[in-house]
């Protein structure tokens, strides 16, 4: 099979540890709406060099655990705008673990209120954004949540 | 347990990271690779391929739904998506149209960036086939990137190549000759709830005839079929069906799936399964044998040493096969 030679073979989004390209699996979990927010994102971080595994709408907790198993990714980015994700966020979490995945970095985006923020990162949320965040803050923390 | 063993009794963890090894070609990916070997070769390995936007995903999804019900398959999907030539990233998005096998533990579906490799598939996606076969998936979907014309990889890889077309995207017989016909085991006008389908199939047909001028084509329920002459046997040789089919609805899915599992039956038969096995088999180890020697002479030739032979070339001094004996030095004559 021929090689592209001009396309870089290790960009900087090689997660340190494996030597290997971050994946992120990013998921619209949840009823409402719109993924304009989650598209800008996935591309955002295709840009930075990173693999992107967009799973689409209406997904389950139960169908982002499983897609992030099969598809052995680096870190979940969970997009919420409903409101739901006190109910969705903790249920996730709990499904990555029972399928041994604890070492995934979860960070999500959305309307979240900022009484909500503690609990959140006790259970292990590693980032959280609200509609005004840039895409280069969440790329700079994807990538730092690479190198813990 | 090595991952391998723990892979071979069932571990889905252990086989997501045996993937995750060997698309990466890492020395953990290439010994499971090596200890999984003798568990392969028994799946069926089901290309499909097509333009983009054809609707592959949507054809990927129906037919592993249909194999789960119908005949409880055990079905693995490889789908394979760009990357940026650029940054590297890519955006991997098939599974979007595969929304349906969620929650079935029998379908596992993996997405891979095709990392500079032309051709429609990732260097490392037959790697990945031969886990997922070792893992005992009955049934292996290999969806390429939708490039275009000739993507000859994937033919080369799977026992059964499906060309999907969609009416509309040129349907005159030029666009549609190139490559499709050293490939096609199967040809598919998806989308055939829009218009322009009689334009796609005539269009096929017509190069199918091309083809094939001496055989007995005739048009029957929508497929093609083939009258061998009273003396060949029937299996001689394989004439691609065409058929429509709505991904979407699913409509035309058993049809498909039927006639998937004749060409099975005719690779069989025909001791065509097992002469491309031997090609595949052959075209790998070719791979792999080219990339060792190439690592091996990068190995024992000094860079500066290459540069200064390339110069020569470059000044007219030497011939390229002139250079290329003196940088060998006897080696490998
Ligand atoms: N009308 C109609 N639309 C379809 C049909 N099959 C697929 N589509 C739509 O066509 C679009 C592309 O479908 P996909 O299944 O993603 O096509 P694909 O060939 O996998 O696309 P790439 O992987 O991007 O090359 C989606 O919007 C589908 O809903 C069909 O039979 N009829
Ligand atoms: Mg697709």
């Amino acid at each position: 099979m021929s090689e592209q030679k001009t396309s870089p073979e290790q960009g900087d989004a090689t997660s340190p540890t494996e030597g290997r390209r971050i994946r992120v699996l990013v998921a619209k979990p949840g009823l409402d709406g719109h993924d304009r927010g989650a598209k800008v994102v996935a591309r955002a971080l295709r840009d930075a060099g990173m693999e992107v595994i967009y799973t689409g709408l209406r997904q389950t907790p139960e169908m982002v655990a499983e897609a992030a198993l099969q598809e052995d990714v680096d870190v979940v980015g969970l997009s919420i705008l409903s409101g739901a994700h006190m109910a969705l966020v903790p249920r996730v979490l709990e499904l990555l673990k029972a399928n041994g995945q604890e070492q995934v970095k979860v960070f999500i985006g959305g309307i979240i209120p900022d009484e909500d923020l503690p609990r959140l990162k006790e259970i292990g949320v590693t980032g959280v954004y609200g509609p005004g965040a840039s895409t280069e803050d969440i790329i700079r923390q994807v990538k730092a949540a690479m190198t813990e | 347990m090595s991952l391998a063993e723990q892979l071979l009794s069932g571990n889905r963890l252990a086989l997501t990271r045996l993937l995750t090894q060997v698309e990466n070609d890492t020395p953990e990916g290439r010994a499971a690779l090596t200890e999984l070997f003798p568990h392969t070769g028994k799946a069926h390995l089901i290309g499909v391929t097509g333009a983009p936007g054809t609707g592959k995903s949507s054809l990927v999804n129906r037919l592993a739904l249909h194999f789960r019900r119908q005949e409880e398959r055990r079905v693995a999907v490889v789908a394979v998506d760009p990357s940026s030539p650029f940054t590297g990233g890519a955006v991997l998005g098939d599974r979007v149209r595969m929304r349906d096998l969620s929650g079935d533990t029998g379908v596992f579906i993996r997405s891979m960036a095709s990392r500079g490799s032309l051709g429609g598939l990732a260097r490392t996606t037959a790697g990945l086939v031969q886990i997922f076969d070792a893992a005992g998936f009955d049934t292996i979907l290999i969806e390429t990137v939708g490039a275009g014309q000739a993507e000859v990889e994937v033919a080369r890889l799977a026992h059964t190549t499906l060309v999907i077309e969609a009416p509309g995207l040129g349907d005159d017989v030029q666009a549609i000759k190139a490559g499709i016909l050293e490939i096609a085991d199967i040809l598919v006008v998806n989308k055939a709830d829009r218009p322009g389908v009689e334009n796609t199939l005539k269009a096929l047909k017509s190069v199918l005839e091309l083809a094939h001028p001496v055989r007995h084509v005739f048009q029957h329920h929508g497929k093609l079929e083939v009258v061998a002459a009273a003396e060949e046997p029937v299996y001689s040789s394989w004439i691609p069906p065409i058929l429509k089919t709505v991904a979407t609805e699913g409509e035309g899915i058993s049809e498909l799936a039927d006639e998937i599992a004749r060409h099975a039956g005719y690779l069989r038969e025909s001791g065509d399964w097992a002469a491309r096995e031997r090609s595949r088999l052959g075209s790998e180890l070719d791979a792999l044998l080219r990339e060792t020697l190439v690592r091996r002479f990068r190995e024992q030739v000094s860079k500066s040493r290459y540069e200064d032979v390339l110069d020569k070339v470059f000044q007219r001094e030497l011939a390229p096969w002139e250079a290329v004996k003196m940088l060998l030095n006897g080696r490998f004559e």
